[in-house]
């Protein structure tokens, strides 16, 4: 049951929700900050409000934000299982802005993105049903004259067997709420979950099934304009000319409004803006990224590589032991821009009034949103409300402001509420890419084929150093060389350095399995250069290397024998491998494909075992594997940004190439039970895709793909 | 003024002659099930049925429908295919984000109205058209085979 706003508002409207019943401000034990914003410990923090129960019933306040991952559904579950409640009798909703009460503690902000959402959650929402329960739970037992200990909970019923009598939640809500919090909140043991582990059904997908659901894009408001906009085709440029009196005379077009380097049409529908943006027969200065290309950015990248980085790992002895070693291997790694296009496109829809506004948008950053337009229109963060909406994909895209940004600021004089919409290709042109990286790899192979030493340079953009400048500390992006400094191999002398490198006319982002996604095609890539370098197979060149890695170890050996590894294949047909531990998930990929001369690569089946310790939700683990495989895959096999004279080269899915049902694999997974805490799962599969393929593609071919996409390698 | 009849149900609508039915649904009637991802006939997300063919809303006029029964996401459940191809979904948990799934369902459910026991490649074939940006796919094809017409 999620509520969309719009239709919330309308419940909440005449309901003295605030007043009647409960808010539970679970009170949490507060926690030390961490310096880094990197992987870390799950930790408890400062005071939180996740659960609310009034007259309108049971509703849990969703910290994270729902993608398509599932994390509404399996965040319920967390609480819920403490709760004692069914999925089925409550409601959830999506948290406002409140950086105090949601912030991430992994990321250090209202934030999801990172696969950190259940790696939070695991604690402070099971902390925050149990706080709950414990304080419904005494105030029934008061009520009663009993022992708190006497009574259990079943489906949000109160029961006290001994005398036969129960109370529902909603019954002692108001006396719940003038407990004080409990100090301990003693949590159940796995061996006693209910809903824990269970193949829930997801909360979200009724209304996804019969077009009901209201996704940003979809907002409608009495009164509402729709508008559409056009941007600098180049970074930094502006508006040249444009006729804006055609526009305004385009049948529907209501008004024309401008920055330096935007304007947007707003008018009765879509079509009416589209055809008033197309009648301004805009010219544009492109301003001083003019000569922008991509050739320019990767020749600087090359020079940029050459010289020492930031000292991100040094065992010592690295570079000597490599010199020393039976067999060395030498190779330079290219990665490329890439655009996230989540389906739904950029959208952001605004009421700005004198003293207040109110914005209805899809974010994975609801206080930085909040911001964004207090900024532009000069309104106080608390007068402008965020209505934040499920949305149709992210991948990163939305953990930026920048649309929002530029929808208050296009809209800062319309007093009448307006949808703004990305056309496909305007959200395309103008999104934050994935860096391009440039990476350079060497090792050295003793006689007995082990591996005795390791570098690695990697050149690229600093994410970080943009979108949380404080994590970025001594000139080093903890994400940039996440799974390339540490690997889950036996290795003890790697040096890693990292140069980081800011290419002109265009801004960088997150994308979907961050730095794990860009390092594990190199690495794992290496990898198996290594074992092929020296004749060994490359399952048990890497075994051989995991003797301090049972987990790891554990997925690998699931995955080969799923996969039938040592099985032989037909002429043409190719196995690749990839083992990697990322986001605190184990994750063991065997790609499947077959290379015909002169046709493309088929993708024909995808094995993938993971070890994500304590499972949530075995469905959506799964859904999540299936997704982020075919997403790496697809991004893997055909997909770059390029610039030429500062504009990009892409515009839509006619010439940025999505995988399609017809080019998509089998794809099986496998899961390992495991009492651990549990990892990340949203993005662990994207990581996993392009090494397996560049693997797959050596072992039928025998090329060895070091630049994606493969379209560029000419299998 | 041009009558549309949608769902079952007819609407008087006064708009220019080229103007795609993509943004008449969404924007004018508020049927807005049926989304918006590409506008140039890539990514399938806009599929409705067009006396009973699966066809891209961003690409058919308004001069093309006159008369021609129309059915949206918002009506597809009332037709028996379209209800179980919609439990399939659910039952398979197919749906991730979900901005794609107006468009793969509706192309579903063309696709079994016609052949009612699609091979891999008769899905491929129906289906090709419709991008799953969250990589669906397997579950798409899992959920159409469990569908008995
Ligand atoms: S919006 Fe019509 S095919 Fe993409
Ligand atoms: S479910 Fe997200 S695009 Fe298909």
């Amino acid at each position: 049951m999620i509520e969309n706003l719009v239709s919330r508002r309308n419940f909440l409207r005449g309901t003295a929700l605030a007043t009647a019943g409960l808010v539970l401000a679970v009170q949490l034990p507060g926690n030390t900050r961490r310096a880094s914003a990197a992987v870390g410990e799950q930790s408890k923090f400062i005071p939180n409000a996740f659960v609310k129960i009034d007259t309108d019933g049971i509703a849990l306040i969703m910290p994270h934000t729902e993608v398509g991952q599932g994390i509404y559904t399996s965040s319920a579950m967390l609480m819920a299982e403490e709760l004692e409640v069914d999925l089925d009798q409550v409601r959830v909703e999506a948290a406002p802005p409140d950086l105090k009460k949601y912030m991430d503690p992994i990321l250090f902000d209202q934030a999801t993105g990172g696969s950190t959402s259940t790696q939070s959650d695991w604690v402070r929402l099971r902390e925050a049903g149990a706080s709950a329960r414990i304080m419904l739970v005494g105030a029934a037992a008061e009520r009663w004259g009993v022992s708190a200990d006497d009574c259990r909970v079943e489906k949000g019923i109160i029961r006290h067997d001994p005398s036969s009598r129960s109370l529902s939640y909603l019954d002692v809500a108001p006396d719940a709420a003038t407990r004080e919090a409990p100090k301990q909140v003693p949590l159940k043991d796995p061996s006693q979950f209910r809903l824990i582990g269970t193949r829930a059904k997801r909360l979200d997908t009724p209304a996804k099934v019969d077009g009901s659901l209201v996704y940003g894009i979809d907002t409608r408001l009495p009164g509402m304009a729709y508008a559409t906009l056009a941007i600098a085709p180049v970074k930094g440029g502006r508006i040249a000319s444009m006729n804006e009196a055609a526009a305004r005379a385009v049948k529907g077009v209501r008004d024309v409004v401008r920055t330096e380097d935007s304007v947007a049409v707003i008018g009765e529908h879509m079509w009416a803006a589209k055809l008033g943006v197309d009648a301004l027969e805009l010219s544009w200065e492109s301003g001083p990224n003019a000569s922008v290309s991509t050739q320019a950015i990767v020749n600087d990248m090359h020079e940029a590589s050459l010289k020492p980085g930031v000292v991100v790992r040094d065992d010592k002895g690295a570079a000597e032991a490599i010199r020393k070693a039976k067999t060395k291997l030498d190779a330079i790694y290219r990665s490329p821009f890439l655009s996230h296009s989540p389906l739904e496109p950029m959208n952001c829809t605004l009421h700005i009034k004198d003293d207040r506004a109110e914005l209805w948008v899809g974010t994975q950053v609801p206080v930085r949103a909040q911001k964004a337009v207090a900024e532009a229109t000069g309104l106080p963060p608390e007068k402008v409300t965020v209505n934040n909406q499920l949305m149709g994909g992210a991948f990163g895209r939305r953990l930026d402001i920048d649309t929002i940004e530029q929808a208050a600021k296009l809209l800062r004089n319309i007093r009448y509420p307006v949808k703004l919409v990305w056309t496909r290709e305007q959200d395309l042109t103008h999104d934050f890419f994935r860096p391009y990286y440039y990476d350079r790899v060497s090792a050295g192979l003793d006689d007995a084929g082990r591996l005795v030493g390791r570098t690695h340079r990697v050149t690229g953009s600093s994410v970080m150093a943009r979108w949380a400048p404080p994590a970025f500390v001594n000139g080093i992006d903890p994400d940039s060389l996440d799974c390339a400094a540490e690997t889950p191999y036996d290795e003890t002398s790697v040096f890693a350095d990292y140069v980081r490198h800011e290419p002109e006319g265009l801004t960088t982002a997150w994308w979907r399995g961050v730095g794990a996604t860009h390092n594990l095609f190199v690495i794992e890539s290496f990898v198996d250069e290594m074992a092929y370098a020296i004749g060994q197979d490359p399952v048990d060149f890497r075994r051989k290397m995991l003797t301090r890695n049972p987990r790891a170890l554990a997925v690998l050996e699931l995955a080969a024998e799923k996969a039938g590894w040592k099985d032989k294949l037909p002429q043409g047909r190719g196995r690749g491998v990839n083992l990697q531990f990322a986001f605190n998930t184990y994750l063991a990929h065997i790609l499947e494909i077959e290379v015909v001369p002169g046709k493309e690569v088929k993708l024909l089946r995808s094995v993938l075992a993971v070890d994500c310790g304590i499972v949530i939700n075995p469905d959506t683990v799964r859904a999540q594997m299936e997704g982020g495989v075919l997403f790496g895959l697809g991004t893997a096999m055909f997909n770059e940004v390029t610039f030429t004279d500062g504009a990009v080269d892409q515009s839509n899915f006619d010439n940025y190439r999505i995988l399609r049902i017809n080019e998509a694999p089998k794809v099986e997974v496998y899961q390992v039970k495991s009492l651990e805490k549990p990892g990340g799962v949203g993005e662990a599969g994207t990581a996993a895709a392009a090494g397996a393929l560049a693997n797959a593609i050596f072992s039928a071919t025998g090329k060895r793909i070091r630049s994606l996409p493969l379209s560029e390698a000419a299998v | 003024m041009k009558k549309l009849t949608i769902n079952g149900q007819v609407h008087d609508v006064d708009v220019p002659d080229d103007m795609p039915l993509l943004w008449v649904l969404r924007d004018v009637l508020g049927l807005t099930g049926t989304k918006y991802g590409c506008g140039i006939a890539q990514c399938g997300a806009c599929t409705i049925h067009l006396g009973g063919v699966a066809v891209r809303s961003c690409q058919t006029t308004m001069d093309m429908v006159e008369d021609i029964p129309i059915t949206t996401i918002e009506g597809v459940g009332d037709t028996p295919i379209g209800a179980k191809v919609q439990s399939a979904w659910l039952e398979k948990e197919v749906v991730q984000c979900g901005y794609c799934q107006s468009g793969q369902i509706m192309s579903a459910t063309a696709l079994l109205t016609d052949n009612p026991r699609p091979t891999d490649t008769d899905i491929d074939d129906a289906l090709a058209g419709n991008i799953c940006r969250c990589g669906t796919y397997v579950r798409i094809r899992e959920a159409i085979h469990s569908v008995t017409v």
